[in-house]
């Protein structure tokens, strides 16, 4: 499977490839939040992930195994950002201790899916679009903000109150990350008083061509 | 809230190093709220958390979910007359002060949401508390809205798991993130790690929550 994202320039070369049969749901969760996020927004992902997940079948390990595509993602893009971003001093600094937050949440999402008796998703194989500094910034920052929507819209899913918790306590440092970024970026930390939310009708419109 | 007779909670955060360090970790390790803390460490005559009819965290405000949406309100009332003050103080001008300005707007909205909230869920919005901050200095200034940014956060991500209604949850997530980004913004204007806690924030119950703001409410 080899599925594009089109829309925004920065996204529009993102690949997630994988030839395992198993982690398709997620993969399509992710894709549509991004399209989502591209047609409308970062912000606007929550609302589409919630329902996404609403109607897999999976419960608290669908939701986990979607987080874990998510930190996958984020974690191969620091990685790899570390050589290809161009970064030098407090950037350097910054892109190495959050690529550290992101590979710790891998960890502790494969965990806990393991806890919980299901199988966490194999990691897919990334391709991202970007040159230089600026190029990696704000694809950095449309990852963080499509991030704190994603956990948001799929926490209230979660039936577990550990898997809540824990849900919550990585969303709050996606959302720290964000931050970082969006200041780098001179762009405002936090734009909004809330993550604003799409009408339903918006939001399947918004995904409409990406989930065919 | 009644008076206490016993000792403050100020001199037993101060006094117990147990309950400081866990107070230290809860917002971030900032020295912002030790050095107040130390320089108020005298002061026995701040309130309990605890009301006049003996509730204690979040019950205090209320049942349930009402509850925790006015224990909410009160720390955004905490922290929008905080923003407000600073803004008067003088202490800051151009970016900063627009920070500042905007962070400020934002806990107003989070105050007008959540009262909403709250009457639509048929209780009584909490009030607003009388409060008193330390302005001094904008670099200690900056260092208490860190404190209070990161312990708001905290304080939001200790309730997650208590709510019970659905779109409670989602108004409060949607809250708690933006706490979390003003509280990484405010601490890389400091030069302090956007992620104290490491990859994972670690949540504040609402008795400790109450207690480190205790000193900033004077009615």
């Amino acid at each position: 499977m080899s599925d594009q994202i089109l829309g925004q320039p920065e996204l529009a070369g993102v690949h997630i490839d994988t030839d395992s049969e198993d982690i398709s749901r997620s993969e399509v969760i992710l894709k549509g939040a991004l399209a989502a996020g591209t047609v409308y927004g970062a912000l606007s992902v929550g609302p589409f992930v919630g329902r996404a997940l609403a109607m897999a079948e999976s419960g608290d390990v669908g939701i986990l195994n979607f987080a874990l595509t998510l930190e996958y993602l984020e974690a191969a893009f620091y990685k790899e950002a570390k050589t290809r971003a161009k970064a030098s001093g407090d950037l350097e600094s910054l892109i190495e201790s959050i690529g550290r937050d992101e590979e710790e949440h891998v960890g502790a999402l494969t965990e806990t899916i393991k806890k919980l008796g299901g199988k966490p998703v194999a990691e897919p194989k990334f391709d991202f679009p970007y040159s230089g500094t600026s190029g990696f910034l704000r694809l950095a920052q449309t990852f963080e903000d499509t991030g704190v929507s994603a956990y948001n819209g799929a926490a209230p899913q979660i039936k577990a109150a550990e898997v809540l918790e824990a849900a919550g306590s990585i969303v709050q440092v996606e959302a720290r990350h964000a931050a970082a970024i969006r200041l780098r970026n001179k762009e405002e930390p936090a734009p909004e008083a809330f993550d604003p939310a799409l009408t339903e009708a918006k939001v399947l419109k918004a995904v409409e061509p990406f989930t065919a | 809230m009644a008076v206490a007779s016993k000792p403050s909670a100020l001199e037993r955060v101060t006094s117990d190093p147990v309950s400081r360090r866990k107070l230290l970790a809860v917002t971030g390790g900032s020295t912002a709220l030790a050095a107040f803390l130390a320089a108020c460490g005298s002061d026995s005559s701040s309130t309990t958390t605890t009301s006049a009819t003996g509730k204690t965290g979040t019950e205090q405000f209320g049942k349930g979910d009402v509850g925790i949406l006015n224990y909410a309100l009160t720390l955004e009332y905490l922290e929008t007359a905080f923003y407000a003050d600073v803004v008067k103080s003088g202490l800051f001008k151009g970016s900063d002060l627009e920070t500042i300005r905007k962070f400020g707007s934002e806990e107003a909205e989070h105050v007008s949401a959540l009262t909403g909230f709250v009457k639509q869920m048929g209780g009584t919005p909490a009030s607003k508390p009388k409060t008193e901050f330390p302005l001094k200095s904008a670099k200690s200034v900056l260092e208490l809205a860190a404190t209070v940014e990161n312990l708001g956060a905290a304080a939001y991500l200790g309730q997650a798991t208590n709510i019970k209604g659905a779109s409670v949850l989602t108004a409060a997530l949607s809250i708690h993130s933006v706490e979390g980004r003003h509280a990484a913004a405010l601490n890389t204007l400091l030069g302090e790690s956007i992620t104290p806690d490491g990859a994972f924030a670690k949540p504040a119950g609402a008795e400790e929550v109450l207690k480190s703001v205790e000193p900033f409410i004077v009615g």
